[in-house]
Order: structure tokens, then C-alpha cells, then sequence
């Protein structure tokens, strides 16, 4: 078994999912190697080397994959793809975007979001927004598969192995780049944040959001959001937490004026301890809460920061 | 400009799914079905393009057995202009889905197709990107926002750190996030003249694609159970017990 890992990175910066794909993909085969493709992206690529487990990393440094296009990134794997019987990449917004092409391009089903490797061929994913389990085995000669980062711990460190320079310049007339609008935010991201504070319709609007800072700077916490404060349009829709947006799996969550439904569950419910404030007492949140404090989200706010 | 919009008759979402017995699959009989959520957005926006002067015909299609041919009613009463269903009983995997949406590709020739990002049943989020790759197109997902600007869609893009703006040379493949348009209702005049309006039913067998399953569903169970846990009296004792019990803060 040999597995091709898609290394995840933003201005050539290695994201903390990578080494917790990795360690799905050592339970599948005892030779993983990692794509890294983007440009200014030998600091990652040399971050990949320590990653416990990592065989060699194949670096792809080149203007043509600068913004991670689905069209040139998945012609790049399928070209690298050969003999490995495995490519895995996270079920990041970059890894949904550009890993179906490549199922499809070499004509292989893929299997999405898997939380669990039984073994080589059978994985566990959820279904229904978290609401089954499915246990699903691919028939295909080559699996693809993209990994729900969260549900993996990340594989340790090790002396660096070898970085492989690829040479390859895919021209890409199918899409180009136009421009990105990044969150600015000094605060850890949701997806790799130890602790998360995330708010509902219970903050009324967009400016009680600022209520969260606080808890938040004590805590070193990512702010979060329910669907239903993202539909109501207090925040951004990279905030939301749910089937749909962010799914996440922190040491402590707090969910601030969230109802509680399946939709957000289904993001947040393998959260090691969740801590749920909300002053409806029949609000559905309180049945995978850990810690239930039935209050005002105003006055409880305030008290939180202050006691911390 | 013609508007390709692929829909899935989908679990209800306001209903909670449920695991059979024997573990063999989630129990849908006598469920509620509605159209995927994302697929109604598709189907908005390909009907306000129509309003907009940039498409000139919008067809729905939907996969699956005679049930599906309700959820594209729906599609005709919210404007769509005629609806073609691919008749299956077979339990289709995305990419066969995709498969059998390059060949409708192939013989209608549309512009523009867009279709929803996943669908909340199997929560597999390929069919767009799949379709892309089949048909040789760009692909513009998790869409937030599309402008189309002459020969090109212009498509702002939903990723975890905020948004991507991208340009796709048309024919296209587009798939929608939540923030891209909130769908209408179907009014009653619409739902009597959608009665109407054409739907062509084909067989999916007669479309030259292997549909022999690649993934084999072993079982389904119900996800670990979450107990819940305490309800504390106050702020000082939270904190106190995510201290001194839960150990998750010093």
C-alpha cells in the first residue's frame, strides 16, 4: 500500500490538517508521500519532511498553482497519482474543491469525509448530517478519498526526510484567479483551535459578536457561529460551524445562544467538552452538553470574562 | 444562455434521519422528501438569470426513480422551463451521477450548469467538481456569489479562510453555497402551470453508462450516542468544574 498525501497550505504556510491526514493514511500503508503544490512553498514542503511517517515529499513549486485552481491542481495529481494506491487529502474547502476532479479524471468513485480507517479498502464516514454512520468499502483499484481532518490526531515529528523537486507547469484555461478576501483575524482558526466560543440567533445581531472577544482573548479561543446567526446575516459565512460549514472537534467548546440544531450539531458534537449557555432550558444544545448554564447570554458574558 | 440545473429528491431537512434494525441502510419509508436545499439555490439562480436577460431557457434534471419527477415539478412551478428526469432505480454514486449528467451535457450543450455543493444525505460534495472534470469545463464551487461578464462567469467562492474570486471562461460548471440567494416559494398559478409545462423522461440505461456500484455500503449505524452532562447554577461553578473536573482550562 502507498499513499499520496495532498499537503494543505495557504501563503506557504503548512496547515495543521496536513499531519492529521497523515496519520490516517500511515493506518492505510506503510509508504505515505506528500504533494506539496503551490508556489513559495519550500518552507512547507520542509515542514512536511518532520511530519512522523512521511516518506518523501514531492515539492511542485511553480506560479501555475499559486492559487491552489481545482483545474491545474487536479491535472498536477492525476499526472503524479501512478502507482499509489491511495491519494488523500483533507476535506478542506481546498481538498473538496479540487479531489471529485481528480476521482473523476481518473475515473475512480471517491469516498468523502472519512472519520475512521478499518482498513486499506473500508472506511467509516458520517451520512445525514452526522446522523448515521456509514461504513463503506471501496471496490476500486486506486481510492481516493478525502479525510475529515478533526477526526484524526496529528502524527508526531521525525528527522526530516528527503524533498523531492517535480518539475511541472500546467497551463490552465479553464479558470483563473481573480481575487481573495481573507478574514483578518489574530485569532487561531477554527478548524486547528483548541478551544471555540461560537455564537447563535440568541446575539441578536452582528455587533453583540463583539461580546465574544473577550471570553475569547482569555481563552485564546476561535469565535464560531451557528447557520442560523450566518442566515441571519450577523456574521461571515467562514465562521459557520455545521453540516455546511466548518466541522470541528476542539478540547472545549461553548456555544453561546445556540439552539441546538442537527445542522450545527452535526459540526461540533465530537467536541471533547462542550459547555452550553443559553436561557431557553428545553433548547436541544443541552442534550450533548457537558455543562448546561441555564441564563441570559448577556449577563453570563460578562461574568465569564471576568471570572477567567 | 442556456441553464443546465441538476436536482436531488432528498430526506426533508427538517426531518431526522433514521437507522434501520439491521443496520443495512437509513429507514426512508414514509419519510418526507423535499428537494435537496442546495439544489433549490441552484434552481433560484438560474431562474434569476433568466429574469436578468443573461439565460435564455432553464432545464432541470433529476436521477432516480419516478418519485424525483415531484422535485422537478417544483423546479418548473419556481420558473424552470422544462425538465428532463432520468429514470433509475439503481443506487447511483456521484460519479455515475455525473456520468450520466456529461452525457445530458453532451446532447443539450448548455452554457452554464449549476446544482447545489452537496446533498444532505450522503454529504459527498463531488458531483459539480466530477462534472467539471468529465465535460472538460471550469468549475466554480461553493459559489457565494455569479456574475456573468460576457463570455465569462465570474464566480465568488465560499473557502475556509473567506472568499475566492475566480473567472471561468463559459460553458461552465457553478455550485452553490448557502449565501448565494435565498430560493422563492412556489405560488399556486405556478404549481397549476407547471402542469404543463414538458418533462421528458429517459432511461438511464439508454445513456451508454456503466452504473455497476464502485463502493460497497457494509453498514449504517447510529452515531455514538453524546450523554448529556450537568446543568451548573452560576458562572463561578462552570468555571470552577472546567477547571478542577473537565481539566480543558488552568
Amino acid at each position: 500500500m502507498s499513499v499520496l498525501v495532498i499537503a494543505e497550505h495557504e501563503n506557504g504556510v503548512l496547515k495543521p490538517e496536513t499531519a492529521k491526514v497523515v496519520s490516517a493514511a500511515v493506518k492505510v500503508g506503510s509508504q505515505v508521500d506528500v504533494l506539496v503544490a503551490g508556489h513559495n512553498v519550500a518552507g512547507a514542503a520542509d515542514a512536511v519532511a518532520s511530519i512522523a511517517g512521511v516518506n518523501v515529499v514531492k515539492l511542485v513549486d511553480n506560479v501555475s498553482f499559486e492559487h491552489q485552481l481545482a483545474e491545474s491542481s487536479a491535472d498536477l495529481i492525476v499526472e503524479i497519482a501512478g502507482s499509489y494506491s491511495h491519494i488523500f487529502a483533507s476535506a478542506s474547502t481546498t481538498g473538496k474543491n479540487i479531489l471529485p476532479r481528480v476521482a473523476a479524471l481518473l475515473d475512480k468513485s471517491q469516498i468523502s469525509e472519512i472519520v475512521d480507517v478499518i482498513d486499506a479498502d473500508t472506511f467509516k464516514r458520517p451520512i445525514y448530517a452526522g446522523n448515521a454512520i456509514a461504513t463503506v468499502k471501496s471496490l476500486e483499484s486506486q481510492k481516493i478519498v478525502t479525510v475529515r481532518a478533526s477526526a484524526f490526531d496529528a502524527a508526531g515529528e521525525q528527522a526530516p526526510v528527503a524533498v523531492e523537486s517535480l518539475s511541472n507547469d500546467n497551463a490552465n484555461t479553464l479558470s483563473s484567479f481573480v481575487g481573495v478576501e481573507q478574514t483578518e483575524s489574530e485569532r487561531p482558526e477554527l478548524t486547528a483551535a483548541p478551544v471555540i466560543i461560537s455564537g447563535g440567533r440568541g446575539m441578536q445581531n452582528g455587533e453583540n459578536f463583539a461580546l465574544l472577544n473577550g471570553v475569547a482573548d482569555k481563552l485564546g479561543a476561535a469565535i464560531g457561529a451557528s447557520r442560523a446567526a450566518v442566515d441571519a446575516g450577523f456574521v461571515p459565512n467562514d465562521m459557520q460551524v455545521g453540516q455546511t460549514g466548518k466541522i470541528v472537534a476542539p478540547d472545549l467548546y461553548i456555544a453561546v445562544g445556540i439552539s441546538g440544531a442537527i445542522q450545527h450539531l452535526a459540526g461540533m458534537k465530537d467536541s471533547k467538552v462542550i459547555v452550553a449557555i443559553n436561557k431557553d432550558p428545553e433548547a436541544p444544545i443541552f442534550q450533548v452538553a457537558d455543562y448546561g448554564l441555564v441564563a441570559d447570554l448577556f449577563d453570563v458574558l460578562p461574568e465569564l470574562e471576568q471570572a477567567l | 444562455m442556456k441553464v443546465l440545473v441538476p436536482i436531488k429528491r432528498v430526506i426533508d431537512y427538517n426531518v431526522k434521519a433514521r437507522v434501520k434494525a439491521d443496520n443495512s441502510d437509513v429507514d426512508l419509508t414514509n419519510v418526507k422528501m423535499a428537494m435537496n436545499p442546495f439544489c433549490e439555490i441552484a434552481v433560484e439562480e438560474a431562474i434569476r438569470l433568466k429574469e436578468a436577460g443573461s439565460a435564455t431557457e432553464v432545464i432541470a434534471v433529476s436521477i432516480g426513480d419516478k418519485a424525483c419527477q415531484e422535485q422537478l415539478r417544483t423546479a418548473l412551478a419556481l420558473g424552470a422551463d422544462k425538465a428532463i428526469h432520468i429514470e433509475t432505480d439503481a443506487k447511483l454514486e456521484s460519479l455515475h451521477v455525473a456520468k450520466l449528467l456529461a452525457k445530458l451535457v453532451e446532447q443539450e450543450n448548455p452554457e452554464l450548469v449549476i446544482l447545489g455543493k452537496q446533498s444532505i444525505d450522503a454529504d459527498n460534495n463531488q458531483t459539480g467538481q466530477m462534472l467539471g472534470a468529465l465535460t472538460k469545463r471550469g468549475q466554480g464551487t461553493f459559489a457565494s456569489k455569479l456574475v456573468i461578464e460576457g463570455e465569462n462567469a465570474v464566480v465568488t467562492r465560499e473557502v475556509d479562510g473567506g472568499l475566492q474570486t475566480v473567472s471561468l471562461p463559459l460553458p461552465a460548471i457553478v455550485t452553490t453555497d448557502l449565501r448565494l440567494n435565498e430560493p422563492r416559494y412556489a405560488t399556486l398559478p405556478n404549481i397549476m402551470k407547471a402542469k404543463r409545462k414538458p418533462l421528458d423522461v429517459v432511461a438511464a440505461d439508454s445513456l451508454g453508462v456503466d452504473l455497476a456500484p464502485r463502493v460497497e455500503l457494509v453498514k449504517v449505524e447510529e452515531p455514538a450516542k453524546r450523554e448529556a452532562g450537568v446543568i451548573v447554577e452560576s458562572v463561578e461553578e462552570l468555571v470552577t468544574k472546567l477547571k478542577t473536573e473537565a481539566k480543558v482550562i488552568s
